[in-house]
């Protein structure tokens, strides 16, 4: 990075933490805090969007609709969240490569499970095995995306689910006296009024998300905790820069990065409350409005 | 329509593949230096990154280098997500099972002992290895109670703050740390364990496994493969 960064064993403490920090492996250490944040970029509206469908289902008049949006909630609610990555990530892989495998060699016939291994036809390999580099990664990323939204979805699903039925039954009961359908009154009356009362629940959600995505370290994903475990670990002269165990630092580094992140997100979301409580019969709009008189 | 979109999607993505030259990707550990480590600028290196790289100049084979968990490095091979193990992995008649073994590219080498003073109990101790290797399997066997640990580096963290009496890893990878670091120290006598050093490949991988065998004998012949050794692991480490 620096011009003085040639020879580092003969650097004064303050230029080489300059170098060490700027070196290669660093910037893949910096880099993989957007890796973080472009999960939960993606993972945030798609959790919404999940459990927005999910709520709907769960209040939809049709039985086995209702059915569906209620399994799925009951369901991934009530497995352990750890438990249900490791699991689904394989599941969704194996799915994949399954489906391509009987379109694309329907004349194969050794057995696809043998033992504990899994072996499809090389035609079916996801990514295909000779692809670069980027496209195994960008595929395993968006499998562990995938199960990201399932699991906050279901969360959101319920949380909306009760929004839902918090908007007070009058509101409903006056747009069906004014003669709007049943999706008018859904999309007009129920769903702009319900995000006041999700919003705690939701919030709380997003919390938990980003309070889970060290959980990509799991997954096989290089983020910020393999790269902060990978850097720390204590270095010989095999390494142009050598030190002792420094995953103490580097933790505490993590700790301070989700705190703040987990603090800044706090005061955006107070704002947002604040901003929804308008004209609610809420206490909270009950205040707005007296204040503003 | 969305099913259209999506099979023209893999279409383009195999068609692409099959155009492409044929790509051997290699799969190693980065966490084991000096056979294979992550270096400063992010890159896999060691002796392991220099064996590879000149076998597959001269197997004319691309390759490209992954890394993957040692814990899981072996059922990630079998399922496909790489074509080789080049990870510091010794043959063993265990492993011969479920994989297939190039010739070895580094002969049998002695595993030691790693302890902060020179009267740490061994036989009936704690000592720390890292899951899944040879020494692990050892020290199961043994008398000493077994810690054990996923990556390398853990197991000598585990010594220095006293969780475990001593750690059991290949000597060459204890060495240098016990050598820089004056409170670590190599204690007992050495063990020779496996049958030396080889690439692990899938099973009936026969043609990749003649490709690199071909190259090690060659690497072999002209002594190219005991300079690396020496290069590595120094003027004592064990050659051909």
């Amino acid at each position: 990075m620096f011009s003085f960064c040639t020879d580092p064993s003969t650097l004064a403490t303050g230029q080489w933490f300059a170098c060490y920090l700027t070196n290669g492996a660093h910037f893949l250490f910096y880099q993989s805090f957007l890796v973080v944040f472009a999960l939960l970029a993606v993972t945030a509206p798609t959790a919404l969007a999940f459990g927005f469908g999910a709520a709907a289902a769960s209040r939809s008049p049709v039985l086995p609709i209702r059915w569906l949006g209620k399994g799925y909630i009951a369901m991934v609610r009530g497995v352990p969240d750890i438990a249900f990555f490791l699991f689904f990530v394989i599941v969704l892989d194996q799915l994949i490569e399954y489906s391509i495998h009987t379109v694309r060699c329907p004349d194969w016939s050794e057995p696809i499970y043998q033992g504990a291994n899994f072996m499809v036809c090389d035609a079916a390999r996801m990514p295909p095995g000779n692809a670069p580099q980027w496209v195994h990664e960008t595929y395993n990323f968006f499998l562990a995306v995938f199960t990201y939204a399932i699991v906050f979805g279901a969360f959101c699903g319920n949380v909306l689910f009760g929004a839902m039925r918090a908007v007070p039954l009058a509101q409903l009961e006056t747009a069906a006296a004014y003669g709007m359908s049943r999706r008018q009154t859904f999309w007009r009356v129920l769903v702009p009024q319900m995000w006041i009362y999700a919003l705690p629940g939701l919030s709380n959600v997003w919390m938990i998300l980003i309070k889970a995505t060290p959980l990509l370290f799991l997954l096989g994903i290089e983020d910020i905790v393999y790269w902060a475990r990978e850097l720390g670990g204590s270095r010989t002269s095999a390494y142009q820069y050598p030190h002792s165990d420094w995953r103490f630092w580097y933790f505490l580094g993590l700790l301070v990065f989700y705190l703040s992140f987990t603090r800044v997100s706090e005061v955006v979301l107070a704002r947002l409350t604040h901003r929804l409580s308008r004209g609610q019969a809420t206490a909270a709009g009950d205040d707005l409005r007296r204040a503003a008189t | 329509m969305k099913k259209l979109v999506l099979s023209a999607a893999i279409l383009a993505l195999s068609a692409g593949a099959t155009l492409a030259q044929d790509v051997v990707r290699m799969g190693t550990e980065g966490a084991y230096p000096p056979y294979n480590f992550i270096n400063d600028n992010g890159e896999v290196d060691g002796f392991e990154r220099a064996v590879g790289d000149e076998l597959c100049a001269r197997a004319n084979l691309t390759c490209v280098w992954v890394t993957n968990e040692w814990d899981s490095i072996i059922p990630n091979l079998t399922s496909g997500n790489y074509d080789t193990i080049i990870a510091g992995m010794s043959i063993t008649d265990e492993r011969e099972e479920v994989i297939d073994f190039t010739q070895n590219y580094y002969p049998p080498a002695s595993s030691l002992f790693m302890a902060l003073s020179a009267d740490a109990d061994l036989a009936g101790g704690v000592i720390a290895a890292q899951t899944n290797t040879i020494q692990s399997g050892y020290i199961a066997e043994s008398g000493a109670t077994l810690v054990e640990f996923a990556t390398p580096d853990e197991t000598v963290a585990a010594v220095r703050n006293g969780e475990a009496d001593a750690t059991f890893a290949d000597g060459d990878f204890v060495l240098p740390i016990a050598n820089e670091d004056p409170d670590l120290m190599i204690v007992g006598e050495p063990v020779q364990l496996g049958g030396g050093i080889g690439l692990g490949l899938r099973e009936g991988d026969d043609e990749l496994r003649e490709a690199f065998n071909t190259a090690i004998q060659s690497m072999k012949d002209d002594g190219s493969l005991n300079a690396l050794i020496i290069e590595w692991f120094g003027p004592d480490a064990a050659t051909f």
